[in-house]
């Protein structure tokens, strides 16, 4: 646990990528194998189960703290954090851990069946026990994701280094399901395996957005076209008679989208497609709030199935006859594709290609980009014909070029504190727009200011609070920002009668006043009819 | 003899300052007034513009430096000075060098104004003493459980290896803290056998004023003239405006780090975008605040700036008579974000 907190503080304690991957790649050089496998997990987002809720670990943390729980809980909203709440209000200890982070690991998988007198027992005893930068590790453990600024791509670098594998095979070998308990380095890292492939989807290839204009992406003819669709970014892979349909979260999702079994009647063996997950309600493609009442559900009931039925948008091939095809040109990849919709596609199959658009010229394409909202997509996907199909988000041959946002004038209504490098500031806000002589909640947004401008409305806030409920603070209605958002539908679950898509704050509005905001009216008739 | 609760108190707060009526005197005022009791050297207690200054006689040449000539008188610790049959001594606060709390008596009744304090022994200020008090003006600035000093010496056996570490990747350490105070502290137990320490202007010049009070090791001012080689593996002590400036160019290559009590939290490191933070303060941590509270054996306290409502809260649930007061003071954070009068200075 000694090695594994002091990689977190050396990860947390830098900005600098180069830093970052020597000190895991050190860590992994060093610490014995079973670690190696915990310490990927973890920081590929594999964590047990939560073993005891928040509200437990407050109460426990304060009574070990001997400070009473609202004093704990004033500590957190200021903190911003809770594991690092714990670990700064109990007293230090004196020594330094012995256990391994698997070890560790291992009982906090364990203490998930215990009683809650045994939780608490277990956590005083350990919290007493740990020094203050491993109870802070031992407690995120417990409750949740490191913001330490390592992405999968950043370890998968490292442990490359460490290993002398290819960092592509690695980021393969990652993907998918598997159990940190049962899996050794060995089988995970080290051996070629082809049946533990059966399942695995490939590492997702990510677009950049386009920085400049189009023309700099020289000739149009270079480049294929089509929009980029709002659902969910999936692989579907069928192999040796088996579907599985995975997110780019790496979240395996077949069950959830039974629709998808049909595939296996007609698509062969030995292919994986790329494409979309969009909801499909009464024949059309319908908005990403339709496909918010699917993606919360682990089974799915006939009626939800019926009211939303969802297809697969296809964009692109991956694996075609068994064979890994990630290097052809995409013109090709295409082809094969367009040619397996041509064969099988028939009304009831939920499988839809991704048309490319055909253009030659650039305003012909911008042209085609500002239909996005019209035919509910986002803007408008560039790829390059000889393009292949790389590994995570890399600049050059893959383009999103989404609409120009929608964007309102709202009024700062509440602001609660932020997270992580935004602890003790006030940047999480709350827009209202007019009703009457009503200001009506519309939004919530967390983006777009500068730390300069954050630190300045921070201050405001602190200086014109109305009213306190725990971390929340409703502010006097003084001050409008411009909200930026992507889409907007009508919504029944939300107060203004509208939910809007990607909300952010554009930029704040200081010539002015809040009777120059927009109305939730001027809002509803932004929606597309 | 108990507070009378049903007259005027003996100090209180109004929009220039914290006022003592029956002597006519304000103490630390954010308005210019006529007569001005002043706790410490920092902008937002030491103000300009009041017609007649009194405070420690440390403090004299540190607000001359800051605030120019001004009419000022300077007093020693424990020494009782009238104003209309106000008695007023001052008491070490152990903040920085030349800092004092107040204290009022009248009729029988005493008042203490902490100004800004912390109770740990620094070696370099007169240590905080507890003055026994009726009713007590505190400060709260790290008035939360979440706070709790390491000893200076481990925190500083930090950043003389952290220095080492840089010097032997061949790299400059730039060390931010404010340029009164935290500066000079850093300095005086800084190790100069590991390698040379040079200073921005602005703290350069505030040390230069406090060389007589103190033993501290040698400094160089970087100037234009400093030659960027002479500085590569060295220690630069830089207010925490320089963060970010034109000036730290000729540091290149340099780790960054910042000493200050805010640095406890993560956050609050990631924000201000440096390599290290190391937790050290010239206030109170948490037990700090409670010990001094206690060690007044006072009835009333009154919370001035920090995390005050949740302090004072908690006094009122261990049984004191507490409340908070709006003042102008801003303790750390102003420290750490303003700018003080002469770090504009670019050499």
């Amino acid at each position: 646990m000694e090695e594994f907190a002091a990689l977190i503080r050396e990860l947390d304690s830098t900005n600098k990528t180069t830093v970052k991957v020597a000190a895991l790649t050190r860590y992994f050089q060093r610490v014995p194998d079973k670690d190696k496998v915990w310490a990927i997990a973890i920081l590929s987002h594999r964590r047990p189960p939560r073993p005891v809720n928040t509200t437990l670990l407050r109460t426990f943390a304060a009574e070990l703290a001997k400070i009473p729980l609202w004093l704990f809980e004033e500590s957190y909203h200021i903190v911003g954090d809770l594991a690092e709440t714990i670990a700064l209000v109990i007293p230090p200890a004196e020594e330094s851990s012995e256990k391994s982070l698997t070890q560790y690991l291992e009982e906090i998988i364990d203490l998930k069946s215990a009683t809650e007198a045994e939780k608490k027992e277990y956590l005083h005893e350990n919290w007493a026990a740990l020094n203050y930068y491993e109870r802070f590790v031992f407690t995120k453990l417990i409750t949740g994701s490191f913001r330490i600024g390592v992405s999968q791509k950043l370890m998968t670098r490292a442990l490359s280094k460490a290993t002398d594998i290819d960092e592509d095979v690695l980021a393969y070998k990652l993907m998918g399901d598997w159990d940190p308990q049962k899996i050794t380095f060995q089988k995970l890292i080290l051996e070629e395996n082809e049946e533990d492939f059966l399942s695995k989807p490939y590492p997702f290839y990510l677009a950049y957005a386009i920085e400049d204009e189009p023309k700099d992406l020289g000739n149009p003819a270079d480049w294929s076209a089509e929009h980029k669709w709002d659902g969910i970014r999936s692989q579907v892979v069928i192999r040796n008679r088996e579907i599985f349909v995975w997110s780019r979260g790496e979240e395996l999702v077949t069950d959830k989208y039974p629709e998808f079994s049909a595939f296996l009647e007609v698509i062969p063996d030995g292919t994986v497609i790329d494409g979309e997950i969009l909801p499909f309600p009464g024949g059309d493609i319908g908005t990403f709030n339709d496909l918010q009442t699917r993606i919360g559900r682990k089974t799915v009931s006939k009626a939800l199935l019926n009211k939303v039925p969802v297809i697969l948008k296809a964009y692109d091939v991956l694996e075609w006859e068994g064979k890994d095809i990630r290097t052809l040109p995409y013109l090709e990849r295409r082809k094969i594709l367009e040619k397996l919709h041509a064969t099988v596609a028939t009304e009831d199959l939920p499988f839809h290609l991704s048309e490319t658009i055909s253009f030659s010229n650039w305003e012909e394409a911008t042209v085609e980009r500002e239909r996005a909202r019209e035919v509910k997509s986002e803007g408008l996907m560039l790829k390059r014909w000889d393009s292949p199909y790389l590994v995570g988000r890399k600049k050059g041959d893959w383009w999103k070029w989404k609409v120009e946002p929608l964007t309102v004038d709202a009024v700062l209504t509440y602001a609660m504190r932020g997270h992580g490098r935004r602890s003790n500031l006030f940047t999480d806000y709350t827009f209202a727009l007019w009703k009457d002589d009503e200001l009506v909640t519309f939004a919530k947004a967390y983006s777009g200011l500068t730390d300069a401008e954050f630190r300045q409305v921070d201050a405001w806030i602190k200086r014109n609070t109305l009213e306190r409920f725990g971390p929340v603070r409703s502010v006097k209605p003084e001050l409008v920002f411009e909200i930026a958002f992507e889409g907007i539908a009508e919504s029944n679950r939300h107060k203004s009668g509208v939910a809007t898509r990607f909300p952010r704050i554009l930029r704040w509005r200081q010539d002015k006043t809040i009777e120059e905001a927009n109305t939730i009216e001027e809002l509803k008739q932004l929606i597309p009819k | 003899m108990p507070l009378r609760k049903e007259k005027k108190p003996l100090l209180c707060f109004d929009q220039n300052g914290i006022y003592c009526e029956p002597a006519g005197v304000y103490l630390d005022p954010w308005k210019p007034v006529d007569k001005a009791i002043i706790t410490h050297g920092h902008a937002d207690h030491s103000r300009w513009g009041h017609k007649q200054y009194i405070t420690h006689h440390t403090n004299v040449p540190i607000i001359k430096h800051r605030l120019g000539e001004i009419e000022v008188s300077g007093k020693e610790y424990g020494e009782t000075f009238t104003i209309n049959n106000v008695k007023f001594s001052l008491f070490p606060a152990g903040h920085i060098i030349g800092s004092s709390q107040v204290r009022v008596e009248h009729k029988g009744e005493v008042w203490v104004f902490s100004g800004d304090y912390k109770t740990e022994d620094d070696k370099l200020a007169v240590p905080f003493e507890p003055v026994k008090c009726h009713a007590f003006i505190t400060e709260c600035t790290f008035g939360l459980p979440a706070f709790k000093w390491l000893p200076q010496e481990q925190v500083m056996n930090d950043i003389n290896s952290w220095w080492q570490q840089n010097q032997s990747e061949g790299k400059s350490s730039v060390l931010f803290g404010y340029s009164l105070g935290k500066a000079q502290r850093l300095l005086k137990f800084l190790d100069p056998a590991i390698g040379k320490i040079f200073t921005h202007g602005a703290i350069e010049n505030m040390t230069e004023v406090l060389r007589p009070f103190a033993d501290f090791p040698e400094t160089i001012r970087i100037t234009r003239e400093t030659k960027k080689e002479e500085i590569r593996g060295g220690m630069v002590l830089a207010p925490p405006s320089a963060h970010g400036s034109t000036w730290i160019r000729k540091m290149v290559p340099f780790e960054t780090g910042m000493a200050s009590g805010w640095m406890a939290f993560r956050g609050a490191r990631r924000r201000r975008a440096v390599d290290r933070g190391f937790v050290l303060s010239d206030h109170c941590d948490w037990q700090g605040l409670l010990a001094s509270i206690k060690a007044t054996g006072c009835e009333r306290v009154i919370c001035t700036h920090g995390y005050t409502e949740i302090f004072c809260r908690f006094l009122n649930e261990i049984g004191y008579d507490a409340r908070t007061a709006e003042t102008q003071y801003e303790g750390e954070l102003a420290e750490m974000n303003s700018k003080s009068d002469d770090e504009n200075d670019d050499q």
